[in-house]
């Protein structure tokens, strides 16, 4: 081939299969984001320039590219929605947005997503927001490395971060949010993968789960949240590697399983939570390999929890390690390390030769009569649970770990 | 006034060069050391220590009160015999024993905890609170025993009114406590177990110990309930006033006592 016909390729391609770039500043031809986005043509790319764009409704109807450069602020001034993508194939990635407005009748979002496939969200940030990221009936996404910074007080005035409403197939990834009301939010949206992300300082809840089924999430860090992770009423949920820190308080927790089947629960930390997990209403849970660390409760079981397993757990310094309601028992716990655990190992197996019961009588008081908790730490409790570890009268007896191992595991 | 103060440096000297004593500050002095060895961390060794001074504290000071009155009664008895006003007899002991005993307890926790740092963290004032409740406690249980010790001449009597006073204050009040919780749980039991934790030293110290520790989370509705009075100041200073009262019946009725005892 000919140089000449090798530039003639080049040119024909750049003008017609990529598509071109418009800028966006105070000085080019497109001086608000609106504008570019009417003047623009499917697969552009907006390259937006550093500068303030003091913009709201911003409506995306057509597959672009908007990239924004050294993060250019747009400022909605609190007036309402920022951005609105209605087009399948969007990109938006790179911009700085503040001031969302606030408003009990619509959710104004900083970005929502409607009716819309294909898109990604990435590398934003969010600030003095409502709501973060509403994705809304939007399949097949991405939404990558954002932080959304909110600055929360009360529960009923303010937002979600990462919202997804009947939206599947959805990545939310390296994301970073904190102050909001829910740091990601999810109902009915199914297959979603949500790994790396960090959710702190949240008002309500790190995460949370409302009738979506076979989700995964891997390897996040919820931390200080008004409660850690919310799973309710979902199906088959992957919770792997995640770490639950530090949500303490009268009414908090790191994991709450509400009316959840067949999920795995594996290689979690739960770690300084006043209830490390608060299950109800749960069946064919699978618990491995989770670290249960200073936990005021590390398990807490309300009822009609049926077939759950906990294998291979390590249960360290917990003020209560399992608290039981019923007298029935039809959970196994087997092979887990118990910091409690007295018992000795003669034939040398790592297996301790006398069974361990994780629930102490003072667990079980403490559920029939809550103000009883005011003797916490009192001489008279330490005897009475030993009494009860001698020979158990209250507590169901077949609820103990048969094969207690004698080292943590690690 | 003045020979008070004799008698009171007296049995506190008395007691200082006794082994006793001795033993007591080291072992304080070694529990301290070993806790912040072990785990290095200034407030999780206060609430493990809480744990131990609920239960010794008490304990030590009525074995302690009891065993000296009777071990000094002679010494007592030659007191009598010179001008001395008996409440200056009788308070200078106390003192003496309660004051040395204090001494043990503060200097022994005090000092490893000074060398890892007290000053730094900021649990210096749960560590500030655990030793003047440990204070109190020894003021109070020292105060008790000498009651006993007073009011009966046999020593085998008064020893074992004084351990069943300590059994009782430390773990069947709490038994009793817990039954009633128990069988009254259908009726607001809020102010009944507000009361009743302050009519116990020992579980007025525990709950305003754990109160001031971020365990305190544990205690869901009922600990906020007590939060919002104790946490207060003026549920504070009632503790205290309750505290100082613990004390002072006891040694007003020592005083009453021993100015109408026939010796």
């Amino acid at each position: 081939m000919r140089p000449f016909h090798i530039l003639l390729f080049i040119l024909f391609t750049s003008t017609i299969l990529y598509a071109k770039n418009i800028e966006v500043c105070s000085t080019c031809s497109a001086k608000t984001i609106k504008e570019a986005v009417a003047n623009a043509s499917a697969y552009d790319t907006l390259l937006i320039k550093k500068g303030v764009y003091k913009e709201f409704n911003i409506v995306i109807d057509k597959p672009l590219v908007i990239i924004g450069k050294d993060y250019p602020l747009i400022d909605g001034e609190d007036k309402g929605e920022i951005i609105r993508i209605v087009s399948d194939g969007v990109t938006i990635d790179g911009l700085y947005i503040i001031n969302v407005g606030t408003s009990y009748t619509s959710d104004y979002a900083a970005i929502r997503v409607v009716k819309s496939e294909n898109y990604v969200i990435q590398n934003m940030v969010l600030e003095k927001l409502f709501f973060g990221i509403y994705l809304e009936r939007s399949n097949n996404g991405k939404v990558y490395n954002n932080k959304i910074l909110g600055d929360a007080v009360n529960e009923y005035n303010s937002g979600n971060g990462i919202q997804l409403w009947y939206s599947h197939n959805v990545e939310v990834d390296r994301n970073i949010v904190q102050g909001v009301r829910d740091g990601i939010y999810l109902e009915f949206s199914d297959h979603i993968t949500i790994n790396n992300n960090k959710s702190i300082n949240n008002l309500r809840y790190g995460l949370h789960f409302m009738f979506s089924n076979d989700d995964v999430y891997t390897n996040n860090i919820f931390e200080n949240n008004g409660a850690g992770v919310a799973v309710m009423f979902s199906k088959r949920i992957k919770m792997v590697g995640n770490t639950f820190k530090k949500n303490w308080g009268t009414a908090a927790f790191g994991l709450l399983l509400k009316e959840i089947t067949d999920a795995e629960i594996s290689g979690n930390t739960f770690e300084e939570n006043t209830i490390g997990i608060n299950i109800e209403g749960s069946n064919r849970i699978e618990y491995r390999n989770n670290n249960f660390i200073k936990n005021g409760w590390a398990v807490k079981v309300l009822g009609a929890c049926y077939t759950n397993t906990f294998i291979g757990n390590n249960f360290l310094y917990n003020s209560f390690d399992i608290s039981y309601y019923s007298k029935l028992n039809d959970n196994l716990f087997e092979e887990n390390y118990w910091s409690n655990y007295t018992g000795y190992d003669l034939d040398k197996n790592g297996i301790g030769d006398v069974p361990y019961r994780p629930v102490k009588l003072f667990s079980y008081i403490v559920n029939r009569t809550p103000e009883t908790i005011i003797l916490l730490r009192s001489l008279f409790m330490d005897i009475i649970d030993f009494s009860e570890k001698v020979s158990p009268v209250f507590t169901p007896d077949n609820l103990l770990d048969a094969r207690p191992l004698m080292k943590k595991i690690q | 006034m003045h020979q008070m103060f004799k008698i009171l440096k007296y049995s506190f000297y008395d007691l200082i060069r006794s082994r006793w004593s001795y033993v007591y500050f080291l072992f304080y002095l070694l529990l301290g050391f070993v806790l912040l060895f072990l785990n290095n961390d200034v407030s999780k060794a206060v609430i493990t220590l809480m744990n131990i001074i609920i239960v010794l504290v008490p304990l030590i000071g009525t074995i302690f009160g009891i065993m000296y009155y009777y071990n000094s009664r002679e010494f007592t008895e030659l007191l009598l015999g010179q001008p001395i006003r008996r409440s200056h007899i009788f308070l200078g002991q106390y003192l003496g024993v309660a004051g040395s005993l204090t001494l043990s307890l503060v200097l022994g926790l005090g000092i490893p905890f000074l060398l890892y740092g007290l000053f730094k963290s900021n649990a210096i004032w749960d560590f500030g609170l655990l030793l003047v409740t440990g204070a109190f406690l020894t003021l109070i249980f020292t105060a008790l025993s000498f009651n006993i010790a007073l009011s009966h001449e046999n020593k085998i009597k008064g020893f074992g009114y004084a351990v069943l006073l300590w059994l009782f204050m430390a773990v069947i009040y709490d038994g009793l406590f817990l039954m009633s919780l128990i069988i009254f749980e259908e009726y607001p039991l809020d102010n009944f177990s507000l009361i009743a934790t302050m009519l116990n030293p020992i579980d007025l110290s525990r709950t305003l110990i754990l109160l001031k520790l971020d365990i305190s989370a544990l205690l869901g509705y009922t600990g906020a309930v007590f939060k919002s009075f104790f946490g207060t100041q003026w549920g504070f200073l009632i503790s205290i006033i309750m505290l100082c009262l613990w004390t002072g019946l006891p040694i007003w009725r020592l005083v009453y006592k021993a100015k109408r005892k026939d010796f």
